[in-house]
């Protein structure tokens, strides 16, 4: 016995302190993959460096400021700047600093172009807020030092560009002028800031650029005022639109005089049609206006005379100037025409005259083009040739030179909101691609060099060899069903609309959607995607369906926009329909029941709480019929402190007759106090989570029934003075509550509070569990806590002579309105650092142990085995404790840098990471998203049940043939001593 | 406890308050991140290196850069008890509490979290670096012999050759009449058992 302890001691404490998740560097990249990405490209510049690689400088919708190759597209280097610290501007000074404006103006960084190193930063303040601009002018020359000219925050700077240094500053302090536009003649000393004041008043200040002294300051009243934004046509002229939109103010202040000119639209374009807005460009002579339907192109010829050179219908992308001469401005023009766009370059004074046409195939997958950035570069003949990065409707960013597409990043997925997945087709007879190793020599030859890595005796080249053959290695990336479930889809949904399909074997991109019912229309002004749900995932019946997905998404912002559903095929990704809705989605609930052809069906709660079942079948209304007293929810108003629990109550009493949409009724509702309570996370258990059993047994042979229901929610509250950042509070004055509630009856089953704590909490549901961190104000720490609920009710169950004599309560009907007999055990530890985002491994029958993914601040992913979470940990654990596998409390939770799941690799901004389990019991798939993507596989408790990737075949056949020939050799040697014996 | 913090002496850096009259109470702090370059050797981490790391405020509320030579800074940030953490890959920092005083200006503390150690001067070093993959242990007799299979050759392989020896050791005499028990009882030999043997 004593023997039998020990080993199995041996057993649980090697097994518990090595970090189940390890990985050799070799290993890298076989069972995982890692995409980067950059957003959606607000503003590029291109590097003029002669020499070297060419480099385009971009910032990004997701805040990313990245150096990409002009070449291929790859990133040279990239950095994520805040969430509040938003980009205003880049520009590239002295050719080798990238310099960029964020948050608000404040702050002016410089980074080193080759290899992305800060130089300096530098904080910039002023009196208010305003609008700000990066000015770097080429010839602006202050002893020997360049000068950078930003306007924020109604301060004029002007900062060196080699230290960051403020050479001179000066104020704009008037109420309430509002700067439009710094204005730096090239070849001058002075700086221009125009604006208005009062909304009707148009300022002129002149400022002498080497002091900032102020020179000039004019200022002229329109009684018309003045909206939106001013085009800048030279340098000494703007174009404004009056308050009503139809009458163009063209104010010119050459020498310090301000003279306008007015001209009503309608006199330039005879069928004007309601109000217009400028379209913000750089180009001298020309800037752009657009109503509803048309945009039209005006030159600006003499004094203030307006003349229109283009009027067009199409959708239109115009890029900035770009001076290719002392006197020439070039500039790019995208028009859309069905499958093509056309591009032309023209010169900015001569619009007639084009330097370049070109047409250009376009998937229309990726929708319109909403930006254009064009270079230029000195082709062998000495002539210009031009370049131009084009980003599309779906985020893409694509560089077009001689009319064909050179390079092209995905970049929407940078900005996923929701993932699900799809199983892959399986594989049939007819279009096997299952393709048996070469030959047997080949397969031998694989596996010797695999023995040589293992044996540690293998050379470089070999190492190479090795590396490469298992990369592409063919089996993981098939577009069929494997038998182990590692292969599927992941369908993505993007902030752009656009559905992709990865595979998880590669990351490739399988397919990819550009939602019609996610387009701008009459209708739906401005669409946005919320959520994806399974719809269809035919496994008995219906096998000849493909699956689908459902994407809910409505038309506006405000949650009682109306909605919008569309199905896609997942095999295919074709959109199948799409359903405009007449009434708003605020909740979505898939219910578990399917109808004959594995539809699931969906209860769409809308604003007015009516409740509204898809699919619209006569089958699904008897299905959903049949269960119509079992169904109950849930709500949160977050902002009102209350959860709410929901069921059917009958029929809409609409005026239209409609059998697909129910009255609810409200069965309770948890009001938390607003003055003491503020609601920061409600977590439930996900829904397709399996439990492999209800019994927990625990060291001396005891049994612990867990309490395992679907319908408990876990909430968090903080003081509303503590749900501010770290450091606002004082620790007396914040507590964080945590409340288990079940969403049935809606009973508090639990609640604990954590005094001197506050958020932000993340927190993950499992079984019969629930993880949770948050910062401890006292320790000025982050901790984890973990609650653990079981069931008392069958406590008494373990008794065998009770369950012979039926004395057990089993049959006992189970009622949500008795009060459950539960217990609860948590406990606390510390944890080192921040937290973006909580997940939980999930295996196909629930048997694997689990493992929390937490990701870190620093973008990473870290498992942690649930054992390290587990209640019942104690200082000195018993041998039997032991036995069981309980290590020993500590006050922190240990960070083993090998069970960091995504090792070497960072995923920049991660939001979130999903866990799917595979049809082999050991094994999840965890996908990680951010502005990069993350997948691999997990075996939270190793591969018990397959062998690993780096299993010697090798080793095992040697070990069979010497075998094979021991046996023969010693039966050699035994007859031949039995012949011996005979002869004796 | 942890409020209680006798060591938190001192310091460092950090400036008045900014000049304009509505952030009045908004500091500065300032810091530098040192990594040594490999353990007890002097010299800092390649510039290449130092591109990525990133200091972060409070839960990631304001992210800064480091300098090429490690210096940092985070503008405007009120008075209060504020989280510093350095997200680095290849090491392991401890997060830092650092203590903005609104009587004091200027005045910062701080302190590790980890090991609630004080600081002197805002000087983040590692705590230790961080090995992501698993070594690859170079190839040895011993690794052969403890692997699975290895215990299985070398069982045989002990039966084989050391009971034998050990049969050797017994009495001639109790050998003798123990192989004619076997005899008579026609235990099998090996070759008798193989297919072939049987034709003897």
């Amino acid at each position: 016995m004593a023997i039998r302890s020990f080993f199995l001691f041996i057993l649980f404490f090697s097994s518990s302190l090595s970090p189940v998740f390890s990985l050799y560097e070799d290993q890298v990249g076989l069972m995982d993959w890692h995409q980067q990405y950059i957003g959606k490209v607000k503003q590029a510049v291109f590097s003029s460096q002669r020499a070297g690689r060419k480099r385009v400088v971009v910032s990004t919708e997701e805040n990313v400021i990245a150096s990409l190759d002009l070449r291929h597209g790859e990133i040279f280097w990239r950095h994520l700047l805040g969430a509040d610290d938003v980009i205003d501007g880049i520009d590239i000074g002295l050719g080798k600093y990238v310099i960029t404006l964020s948050s608000g103006g404040s702050i002016l960084r410089s980074w080193n172009l080759p290899d992305g190193q800060m130089v300096w930063e530098s904080s910039l303040q002023g009196p208010k807020h305003s609008k700000s601009f990066l000015l770097v002018p080429t010839n602006l020359k202050f002893d020997k030092d360049n000068v950078l000219v930003v306007f924020s925050n109604g301060r004029l700077h002007a900062i060196s560009c080699i230290d960051g240094e403020v050479l001179w500053k000066k104020d704009f302090e008037a109420e309430s002028f509002e700067v439009q536009q710094v204005i730096q003649p090239p070849g001058s000393d002075l700086i221009y800031v125009v604006g208005f004041a009062a909304s009707y008043q148009f300022e002129m200040y002149q400022i002498n650029a080497k002091n900032g002294e102020l020179l000039k300051h004019e200022s002229a009243s329109f009684s018309s005022g003045f909206s939106g934004e001013v085009s800048l046509v030279s340098t000494e002229t703007v174009v404004a639109l009056d308050s009503t939109g139809s009458i163009l103010q063209t104010i010119s202040f050459q020498d310090g005089k301000i003279s306008s000119q007015q001209t009503p639209i309608s006199n330039l374009v005879e069928d004007s049609l309601g109000p217009a807005v400028i379209i913000p460009s750089s180009v001298s002579g020309i800037f752009a206006i657009k109503t509803d339907a048309v945009t039209v192109f005006i030159r600006v010829i003499g004094e203030g005379k307006l003349e229109v050179v283009e009027k067009t219908t199409h959708e239109i992308a115009v890029s900035d100037a770009l001076s290719i001469s002392e006197d020439q401005q070039a500039f790019a023009l995208i028009q859309h025409a069905s499958s093509e766009i056309h591009l032309t370059v023209k010169l900015a004074h001569d619009w007639d005259g084009n330097l370049l046409k070109e047409s250009v195939k376009m998937d229309w997958q990726r929708g319109l083009v909403h930006k254009v950035f064009i270079n230029n570069y000195i082709r062998t003949d000495r002539s210009y040739g031009f370049r131009v990065l084009i980003v599309m409707e779906d985020h893409s960013l694509l560089l077009l030179q001689q009319g064909e597409i050179v390079w092209s990043r995905e970049d929407g997925l940078a900005s996923i909101i929701d993932v699900t997945t799809s199983e892959l087709p399986v594989e049939r007879n007819g279009v096997s691609v299952a393709k048996v190793e070469h030959n047997l020599f080949e397969w031998l030859k694989g596996h010797m060099l695999k023995l040589k890595g293992t044996l540690m005796l293998a050379s470089p080249e070999d190492m190479a060899a090795i590396q490469s053959m298992r990369l592409k290695s063919s089996e993981k990336s098939k577009m069929t069903r494997d038998h182990n479930g590692f292969r599927k889809l992941l369908i993505v949904l993007t902030r752009a609309g656009k559905l992709f399909a990865l595979h998880t074997g590669d990351g490739r991109i399988v397919w990819s959607h550009l939602l019609r019912s996610l387009h701008k229309s009459e209708a739906c002004q401005s669409p946005i995607g919320l959520n994806l749900y399974q719809w269809q995932v035919p496994h008995h019946h219906a096998m000849d369906e493909n699956p689908s997905v459902l994407v809910v998404s409505r038309c506006g912002p405000s949650s009682d926009t109306p909605g919008v559903l569309s199905f896609v095929d997942t095999y295919t990704g074709k959109e199948l329909s799409s359903l405009s809705l007449d009434h708003a989605v605020v909740q979505v609930i898939p219910l578990p029941y399917t109808d004959s052809t594995e539809q699931r069906l969906h209860l769409l709660i809308n604003a007015d709480k009516h409740a509204h079942l898809y699919p619209k079948t006569s089958e699904a209304l008897s299905i959903f019929k049949r269960e119509f007293l079992n169904i109950y929810w849930y709500s949160v108003e977050d902002q009102n402190g209350i959860i709410k629990g929901h069921a059917l109550k009958c029929k809409c009493t609409g005026e239209v007759a409609d059998e697909f949409c129910f009255d609810t009724r409200d069965l309770w509702s948890v009001v938390f106090p607003s003055e003491s309570e503020k609601i920061v996370a409600t977590v439930t258990r996900k829904l397709n989570e399996v439990v492999h059993t209800q019994a927990k047994v625990v060291a001396d042979q005891d049994v612990m029934y867990k309490y395992i229901s679907r319908n408990l929610l876990f909430v968090a509250t903080v003081a509303p003075k503590g749900s501010g950042e770290i450091g606002s509070v004082t620790p007396e004055e914040s507590w964080l509550v945590a409340y288990l509630i079940d969403t049935v009856t809606g009973r508090i089953l639990h609640r604990v509070t954590h005094h001197g704590s506050q958020g932000p909490v993340h927190a993950v549901f499992s079984e019969n569990w629930v993880v949770y961190h948050y910062f401890n104000l006292r320790a000025h720490r982050y901790e984890m806590s973990v609650i653990e609920i079981y069931d008392q009710s069958r406590a008494d169950n373990k008794d065998v002579w009770k369950l012979v004599l039926g004395k057990h309560n089993l049959t006992s009907p189970i009622s949500l309105f008795s009060r459950p007999e539960v217990i609860t055990k948590s406990q606390s530890y510390f944890f080192t650092h921040s937290l973006k985002a909580i997940a939980v491994t999930s295996t196909a029958k629930g048997i694997t142990s689990k493992q929390l993914l937490l990701g870190t601040i620093g973008d990473q992913v870290l498992a942690l085995d649930k054992r390290f979470l587990d209640p019942r940990r104690t200082v000195n654990p018993t041998q039997a404790e032991k036995e069981e596998g309980i290590i020993p409390l500590t006050d922190s939770l240990p960070i083993i840098p090998q069970s960091y799941v995504t090792h070497a690799l960072r995923v920049e901004g991660l939001r979130g990471i999903i866990t799917v389990p595979a049809k082999l019991e050991s094994t999840t798939l965890v996908f990680a998203h951010g502005v990069d993507l993350f997948f691999t596989q997990l075996a939270p408790s190793r591969t018990y049940d397959s062998l690993t990737e780096d299993f010697s075949y090798a080793l095992l056949l040697i070990t069979i043939v010497a075998l094979v020939a021991a046996i023969f050799v010693t039966w050699r040697l035994s007859e031949r001593k039995e012949l011996q014996e005979k002869w004796r | 406890m942890a409020a209680v913090t006798p060591l938190l002496l001192l310091l460092l850096l950090s400036s008045a308050p900014s000049f304009s009259s509505e952030s009045r109470n908004a500091y500065n702090i300032n810091g530098r991140v040192k990594i040594p370059q490999g353990l007890g050797t002097k010299g800092y981490a390649l510039p290449g290196r130092m591109s990525n790391v990133k200091v972060l405020l409070n839960g990631g509320q304001n992210i800064t850069f480091l300098r090429p030579d490690g210096y940092f800074s985070f503008h405007n940030i009120p008075a209060g008890t504020h989280l510093i953490e350095v997200s680095a890959i290849g090491y392991f920092f401890s997060p830092v509490r650092v203590d903005v005083s609104a009587r004091n200006p200027g005045k910062v503390q701080a302190a590790l979290t980890e090991n609630r150690k004080g600081l002197s001067e805002l000087v983040l070093e590692p705590l230790r670096e961080e090995q992501y993959y698993e070594i690859r242990e170079p190839f040895s007799i011993m690794s052969l012999l403890k692997s699975p299979m290895g215990l299985m050759v070398g069982f045989m392989l002990a039966v084989a050759f050391l009971m034998p020896k050990l049969v050797e050791n017994m009495d001639p005499e109790e050998m003798r009449r123990a192989q004619e028990e076997m005899r008579s009882q026609g235990v099998p030999s090996l070759s008798s058992l193989l297919p072939g043997g049987a034709m003897n």
